[in-house]
């Protein structure tokens, strides 16, 4: 499966996803800039993206921890999501995702 | 559990000064005290355990060798028993700002004033220093300490003023609470109409809407106006109203933490993408006396695991002891034989 990344300068990258990795685990693992302080604990807000409209629908629904977590997102929108809670599935192939601004 | 925190702005002398009490710091600790080195440990935290505390203080951890499972509360107040024999100095609250060069080793200044003269400089820093997140909004730094802040010093700096609290976490909720009665006007903006909060401080929040005396906006800040420094009014949206401006005069976002690597940078110390690199044989970095274990190293084959951490610190202690014990032997001892070491640890 595929992960299509746009980073924060607009550069796409196509990112070979893994089953049951975490969209997380793959951007830190192909080098791109994501912080993910707490290393996917949901616990800290830094793994913030944005998900393309037209798989916003296509994702599970994030549970209420990561709602909560997203609190602490800067630039926070409503196709937010934290990629350390985003799993990767076959389902998900072609997946969408936008790194979010980060803190100054 | 108690532990001796020093008050800030005096001046002390010891072995060695650790800068950060994260699990690895505090650990460090322990093995200095083990070769009779005093230690006094640094953290911008007001509480010692680092991320342990920080952000996973009520989640497991099932990787800390003989310990099935352990929050990072529970690993961290376990290490503070452990260490307690040895009496660290804890200087809470304070970011070490300042290395400089002494007679025999270094002095640390921290932004409070205190000042730690020491053989040897362990950074177990960790991710760097836990600062406040700044919302990457368009020439915020222009207003930062004047009208936008990121914590409250002191509450009057807020009297009388038109004031926006950005987040939903309890800082964001129980800033409001606490400066609704002395400010003008309070708003507090927020992405959405639910929060991580405490549901108290929320109900409260609710009640001060309900009584007219706050108001509360679901939006997004989107940008500032204002010159000079002196905010005017911010720009906020959402899908109701699109853009609108909401005056203010001063703004308090509140979007948790993040680790910076702070003044470390400027210590004169080789960094590789703002890790320290470090000899595998005495995790000193190439400063001779100037040592970095945990997260903040690099090296082949590093792992950011808090084991390899408490490794680390082993390894440093016995070189930072032919530092500060130039003309004593190293006698290599275990804590299940050595009656020595047991008398340290109070249990002989």
């Amino acid at each position: 499966m595929k992960l299509i990344v746009t980073d924060r300068k607009g550069a796409v990258h196509e990112l070979k996803g893994r089953d049951d990795w975490s969209a997380m685990e793959v951007i830190r693992d192909a080098n791109l800039p994501m912080a993910a302080e707490c290393g996917g604990a949901c616990a800290c807000a830094t793994c913030h993206v944005y998900v393309a409209e037209a798989w916003q629908d296509r994702l599970p629904q994030a549970q209420q921890q990561e709602v909560d977590m997203l609190d602490f997102g800067v630039a926070v929108q409503d196709n937010s999501r934290l990629a350390c809670q985003i799993r990767l599935t076959d389902d998900l192939d072609g997946l969408e995702l936008t790194l979010a601004p980060e803190s100054l | 559990m108690s532990i001796a925190v020093a008050p800030p702005g005096a001046e002390h002398t010891t072995d060695v000064v650790i800068i950060g009490a994260g699990p690895t710091g505090l650990f460090a600790v322990f093995e200095l005290g083990l070769l009779d080195l005093k230690a006094h440990l640094i953290d911008i935290l007001d509480r010692p355990g680092g991320q342990c505390t920080e952000l996973y203080p009520e989640k497991p951890i099932y990787d800390i060798p003989g310990l099935v499972e352990v929050t990072g509360q529970g690993l961290t107040d376990r290490l503070l028993d452990q260490i307690k024999p040895f009496n660290a100095t804890y200087h809470l609250g304070q970011m070490a700002e300042r290395l400089e060069k002494a007679d025999n080793g270094w002095t640390v200044t921290t932004d409070a004033g205190t000042r730690i003269t020491a053989r040897c400089i362990v950074i177990a820093a960790g991710g760097g220093s836990f600062t406040p997140k700044r919302p990457p909004i368009a020439g915020i730094e222009a207003y930062e300490g004047k009208s936008v802040f990121y914590a409250v010093r002191r509450m009057e700096t807020f009297r009388d003023r038109t004031l926006v609290i950005a987040g939903g976490g309890d800082s964001a909720l129980d800033w409001t609470l606490n400066l609704q009665p002395l400010v003008r006007k309070l708003t507090l903006v927020h992405h959405r109409d639910g929060f991580r909060a405490a549901p108290d401080s929320v109900n409260k929040m609710r009640a001060l809407v309900a009584e007219g005396k706050m108001e509360f906006i679901v939006a997004n800040i989107k940008a500032l106006q204002g010159s000079d420094g002196a905010l005017s009014g911010i720009t906020l949206n959402n899908k109701e109203r699109g853009d609108f401006t909401l005056p203010c005069d001063a703004l308090l976002p509140f979007f948790g933490l993040t680790m910076k690597l702070g003044p470390v940078a400027t210590f004169g110390i080789n960094l590789n993408e703002n890790l320290i690199p470090v000899d595998t044989g005495t995790f000193e970095s190439n400063v001779p006396g100037i040592f970095a274990i945990g997260d903040i190293n690099t090296y082949p084959g590093k792992l950011k695991l808090i084991l390899s951490g408490f490794h680390e610190g082993a390894l440093m202690a016995q070189q930072a002891f032919r530092y500060c014990r130039p003309d004593e032997k190293l006698r290599f001892q275990y804590t299940t034989s050595s009656s020595s070491l047991q008398k340290k640890l109070g249990v002989a």
